[in-house]
């Protein structure tokens, strides 16, 4: 049988639920064989491949970036994995949403600074106004809340997929977790 | 004081039960190990039906009727779980959770919350509606606790244990629908309340992080509520 094709994304989180994929330690060679890690901020490969069966996602959708980002990778995922709650309910990055986008800039990039004030706009990607989960913007398959989900309760679910069946998440993990 | 009381029998979810007249279907789903969701009731204050989430079915009825605050009657027959009470539920757990700014893993009741352990129970692993992110403050003025209106979910248990067991009535409601907001005395800041005792009741009786004790990091605001079950036998028996 060919192996499957995971990727896991990076959008607004602080890396947390990646660190937890990582602690899966030795589970990671059992991942390993029945699927190939075709995109990940832990391999060297800059453009998200067509053809991904599982992608797991960890961050809110928060800048224009992250807006093309998962738009690409909803096209050439079948199962798109919101991981983590950032992903799930926009968590801590949505902490800004409550104030208007340029308040949260002149606080971070005027207010607080005495050396060059201004808000960056080279090689950063603009920030949309809001944050937002990312079902918002685009369908979700899977959801697995936590902050971070436990490496165990990610193995469980990435297990389940691999094997072609749906994750039953909320015994495991909620909210917070 | 001993009143007189009478037995009603009824059915819940097909289970014959028998239970005083002054009891209402939550009690009974409560001593019969039969889970109803609930938020705003809480064990030795009025009920008042404000949460809407213990909504049961009961037969010859075509209204859903709040297990809370319905009292038990002879002959009547209760379903508590059906595929519509479960969406109901859930539904308004979620639009409890975009109501106002939760944000769990920065909460000082993370792991200790009702409302974050019930939407676990429910199912709840993400939410449909969109979320509202509205702007709202923080009350830190009081010495030793505080109010997160980001946190709070209008059950009313802080105004009801504050009216009915301290007897200083420091609480209360300001505004309509989704603008209301719990306020201290007449919406002053809390440090400066004149009619609280600093009793910490209503922090206690607070299902969610909404008031906390000041000092408490994330995770760390663990709510005692043994007291009150106590103190309202103690006040039947000498009243
Ligand atoms: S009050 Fe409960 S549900 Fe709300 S953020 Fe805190 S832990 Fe989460
Ligand atoms: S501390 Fe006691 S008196 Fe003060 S508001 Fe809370 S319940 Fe009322
Ligand atoms: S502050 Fe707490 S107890 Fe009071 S209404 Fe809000 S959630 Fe309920
Ligand atoms: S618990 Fe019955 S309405 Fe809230």
């Amino acid at each position: 049988m060919s192996k499957l094709r995971l990727a896991t994304v990076w959008l607004d989180g602080c890396s947390g639920c990646h660190m937890s994929f990582l602690d899966l330690d030795e589970r990671l060679l059992a991942v390993a064989e029945k699927a190939d890690l075709v995109y990940s901020p832990l391999v060297d490969q800059k453009e998200f491949p067509a053809g991904v069966d599982i992608a797991l996602v960890e961050g809110a959708v928060s800048s224009e970036d992250d807006l093309h980002k998962i738009q690409v990778v909803r096209a050439r995922t079948r199962i798109l994995v919101s991981l983590g709650d950032c992903a799930v309910t926009a968590n801590v990055p949505s902490m800004r949403n409550k104030f208007p986008l340029q308040m949260s800039l002149d606080r971070a990039y005027k207010e607080n600074v005495t050396l060059d004030p201004g808000t960056p706009t080279q090689g950063v990607p603009a920030l949309l106004e809001k944050v937002r989960p990312i079902h918002e913007v685009v369908p979700v398959d899977v959801f697995i809340p936590g902050c971070p989900p436990s490496a165990d309760t990610i193995f469980y679910a990435v297990s389940e997929l691999l094997e072609g069946r749906s994750p039953d998440l909320s015994p495991r993990t909620r909210f917070g977790a | 004081m001993i009143r007189a009381s009478t037995i009603k029998t009824l059915k819940i979810d097909d289970r014959d039960f028998s239970a005083r007249h002054d009891e209402t279907i939550l009690d009974v789903a409560r001593q019969n190990g039969i889970f109803i969701p609930k938020i705003c009731d809480l064990k030795g204050l009025s009920p008042v039906g404000a949460c809407r989430l213990c909504l049961v079915e009961v037969k010859g009825s075509n209204r859903l009727l709040p297990a809370c605050s319905t009292l038990v009657e002879e002959g009547m027959e209760v379903t508590t779980t059906t595929e519509r009470l479960q969406r109901y539920r859930r539904n308004i757990l979620e639009l409890l959770f975009t109501e106002r700014n939760h944000v769990c893993s920065v909460c000082v009741s993370n792991g200790h919350c009702e409302l974050q352990t019930l939407a676990q129970k429910l199912d709840i692993t993400h939410v449909h509606f969109r979320y509202r992110y509205p702007n709202l403050d923080v009350d830190a003025s009081h010495d030793r606790f505080s109010v997160d209106h980001n946190r709070c979910i209008l059950c009313s248990r802080c105004v009801r244990v504050c009216d009915e067991i301290e007897g200083a009535h420091t609480w209360d409601f300001m505004g309509r629908g989704i603008e209301s907001l719990v306020i201290t005395d007449l919406a002053e800041p809390w440090g400066t309340s004149e009619t609280c005792t600093g009793c910490g009741k209503c922090v206690h009786v607070c299902p969610t992080g909404a008031l906390f004790e000041k000092g408490k990091s994330v995770a760390e605001m663990l709510k005692r509520r043994e007291f009150l079950p106590y103190l309202t036998q103690m006040r039947e028996e000498h009243s």
